[in-house]
């Protein structure tokens, strides 16, 4: 069962959360601030984090980045609807997905699960290594690389650019991006498919002003190529 | 107009002069009749300037008019007066140092008639003799035909003479009557019978009346004109104010309440300058009492419903474990545990309802717009509600592209379908077309119809209003009492409009329009 490391500074909201996902058969292992969460990360070797953003002292944009540094961790922020600039700001941090509190249980083991979910190998028929420009997808191993040089992706930038690469120059529409690498409802906030096309850009692109690899058509949505 | 008495003399009755209709100097004072009556009908339909110079204008001829005719009529007894005064002491003295032979013979009149004709003052005159039957004058006709009955009358009646102004021909007479006297006393006198007339053609006193009265409309006529300046000079300093006060109000109307007008003088209209200054400041005043009585009572609300955010949250997460559990435990408390579950969600519910709510009315909703499909967005919403079983129809023609925000287009279709499900009855309908609006910009209608029994016609204005219930015995409805007036918020935050009403077939429809493109194209 995934181990889950949760960053919260609310005492009641930290233990029902902790109650609700142990009885879901998780391991969860829980710190109220951002240093001591980011303190248990090397010891308690979580397979997520789910990170309060609005936390005392260090907040959770700032352990996102402080994790995103060395850590391709997933990391599932907790947020709250209409705090919207936080929500986009730790999107931009590398936060793979969000949940509005309060959330049920099994919102939370849904989102949970659909982010863990993309980084299992996804069906073996096909070539697992493509090649396309400089870039090197191996769907086996689950690693990019570009002119040799392994990328470091976070699980959605990943999962978003298998899926897109998946079907070469075909137009995924955002809603679409948001049902299938989210696993969201088809009416979620579409920021996020927007926020990981940036964030992925940034590490693929020659020039992510005008994308090659990830290219968008307005009214539309995205496609991969043609290069 | 009374004839002034001749020296030493009581004026005789018969002196008095004879109007005859032709003597009207004083033509000024009956134009003021006429016209007055009317223009006062009219002034209502004229503006405040017009009315303002016609004003000026007839005060000014009033007494324009009124100095003339006084001026004219006191110069024009004072000529006459003098006129007639010579006239008559030296008529008198002529006929007194004439001496008449009594009885008087016709022989020899005519002589000493014109003798004494040719001693007139101030102007020449005819004199005529009247003796029993004998008439005689110093002219060719023995007779005059200008002397009057009443002057023959009132020359016996009076032994001093008499006079009186006639008009004959357009021509103006003096005619001046002196019978003889026999002195009988020291004041007796005894007359002799012989009367003496002297006829005068008054001539240039009438030239000179004339030439009065020519002078005053002279006069009166320019002095209008001039008065004509200052009127519209005072209408000016009248309607200034007036102007900029209409000003005032139309901008505090307009919404602008820091309007003030500067206060110039101190007569009534800048009494009314400051009144209307201070009553403004008053409104905006308490305008601005009411507004920070509102934020506050907003952000109370939204403080609230952050504050309870937290505790729900640890709340809604342990839900699950109450679930479970409850079956192990005893009756009651499992009954307690699974309500305070059922409820939490519920809290849950409305709290985040009026979170958005506060979101509104901060004006801090954003609008996070993408392009989709408007039928696939709609299948999509009945979908994750699980609504696919057969209780909603759809009509959804595809291909109707549409920019909007999907989070609350999602939020509109379930309200509406929800509140028709919960209300109304089923088979739920929900259609969507192409339209046009009043301004030609293209619509997504959208139209969720039940086949319930309608909507209470006494309901319809409130039905988005905040935790209205349409059915007064049902205390608690599933729904938070938010739905509709979120419903109507999201519509008016993508700049379209909801409606509710009732189909003639029966049934509730509530109709959301929504402009195709809320914002410009694609990001």
């Amino acid at each position: 069962m995934p181990r889950v490391l949760l960053i919260e500074d609310d005492p009641a909201v930290r233990e029902g959360v902790e109650l609700g996902l142990r009885r879901r058969g998780h391991d969860v292992r829980s710190a109220a601030t951002g240093e001591a969460g980011l303190e248990a990360l090397s010891e308690f070797r979580p397979d997520l984090l789910l990170l309060d953003l609005m936390l005392p002292g260090m907040n959770g944009v700032q352990v996102c980045r402080r994790v995103r540094e060395n850590s391709q961790l997933p990391i599932i922020m907790l947020t709250a609807r209409g705090d919207d600039f936080d929500m986009i700001v730790g999107l931009e941090a590398g936060a793979d997905d969000y949940i509005v509190k309060p959330a049920r249980p099994e919102v939370l083991e849904a989102r949970i699960r659909a982010v863990l979910r993309r980084i299992e190998p996804t069906d073996t028929e096909r070539p697992a290594t493509r090649v396309h420009g400089d870039l090197t997808i191996d769907r086996a191993a689950l690693t990019v690389t570009k002119a040799g040089r392994r990328l470091a992706l976070a699980p959605s930038e990943l999962k978003l650019l298998l899926h897109l690469s998946a079907a070469p120059e075909q137009v995924f529409s955002r809603q679409q991006l948001l049902e299938h690498v989210w696993e969201h409802s088809y009416h979620a906030d579409a920021r996020l498919v927007d926020a990981c096309v940036r964030r992925l850009r940034n590490k693929i692109e020659d020039d992510s002003g005008t994308p090659r690899y990830v290219q968008t058509l307005r009214g539309f949505g995205y496609r991969f190529g043609p290069l | 107009m009374s004839p002034a008495p001749t020296a030493g003399v009581p004026a005789p009755d018969g002196g008095s002069p004879v109007h005859d209709g032709a003597e009207h100097p004083e033509g000024g004072g009956g134009r003021r009749d006429p016209g007055g009556r009317r223009r006062a009908r009219w002034s209502w339909a004229f503006g405040l300037r017009t009315r303002l110079t016609l004003a000026f204008l007839l005060v000014a001829a009033v007494s324009a008019g009124t100095t003339a005719a006084l001026t004219y009529r006191e110069a024009r007894s004072a000529l006459l007066q003098t006129a007639q005064d010579t006239a008559v002491s030296s008529f008198r003295d002529e006929v007194r140092q004439t001496g008449f032979p009594m009885p008087l013979q016709a022989e020899g009149i005519e002589g000493v008639l014109r003798d004494i004709a040719r001693k007139g003052r101030p102007h020449p005159w005819v004199a005529f003799a009247e003796y029993g039957s004998i008439r005689a004058s110093s002219g060719t006709s023995p007779v005059s035909g200008v002397i009057t009955p009443q002057l023959r009358r009132a020359a016996r009646a009076n032994p001093h003479g008499s006079f009186q102004r006639v008009v004959k021909d357009g021509v103006p007479y003096l005619t001046i009557a002196m019978p003889t006297v026999f002195p009988t006393g020291p004041e007796g006198v005894l007359p002799t019978g012989l009367v003496l007339y002297a006829v005068m053609r008054m001539t240039d006193e009438q030239i000179n009346v004339e030439a009065l009265l020519t002078a005053a409309r002279d006069g009166a006529l320019p002095g209008l004109v001039v008065a004509l300046l200052p009127g519209l000079l005072a209408a000016r300093s009248v309607l200034r104010p007036v102007r900029e006060l209409r000003r005032a109000a139309r901008s505090m109307g307009s919404g602008r309440l820091d309007t003030r007008i500067q206060v110039r003088g101190g007569d009534e209209l800048a009494d009314l300058a400051r009144t209307f200054n201070e009553s403004a400041e008053q409104l905006e005043h308490s305008v601005r009492e009411l507004r920070q009585a509102e934020a506050r009572a907003r952000r109370f609300a939204s403080d609230v419903s952050h504050e309870l955010r937290t505790p729900l949250a640890g709340m809604l997460a342990v839900t699950e474990v109450l679930d479970e559990d409850a079956g192990r435990l005893d009756p009651d408390t499992a009954r307690a545990v699974r309500l305070i579950s059922s409820e939490t969600g519920k809290l849950a519910g409305l709290v985040e309802d009026l979170m958005e709510i506060s979101r509104f009315d901060a004006r801090a909703a954003e609008l996070n717009t993408d392009e989709l499909d408007a039928a696939e967005a709609v299948r999509k919403t009945l979908e994750n509600r699980h609504w696919t079983d057969g209780r909603v129809r759809t009509e959804l023609p595809e291909g109707i592209r549409v920019r909007l925000d999907p989070r609350r287009f999602d939020v509109v279709v379930a309200n509406l379908v929800g509140n028709a499900l919960r209300h109304g009855g089923t088979p739920v309908t929900v259609r969507l077309r192409r339209g046009t609006g009043s301004d030609g910009v293209p619509l997504l209608v959208t139209e969720v119809a039940d086949n319930g029994p309608g909507i209470r016609p006494e309901a319809l204005p409130h039905i988005f209003d905040r935790f209205y219930k349409a059915d007064a015995a049902r205390t608690r409805s599933e729904g938070s009492g938010l739905g509709l007036a979120i419903t109507l918020e999201n519509v008016r935050l993508h700049r379209g409009t909801v409606r509710a009403g009732n189909r003639p077939e029966g049934g509730a429809v509530f109709t959301v329009e929504i402009p195709l493109h809320t914002e410009g194209d694609g990001r």
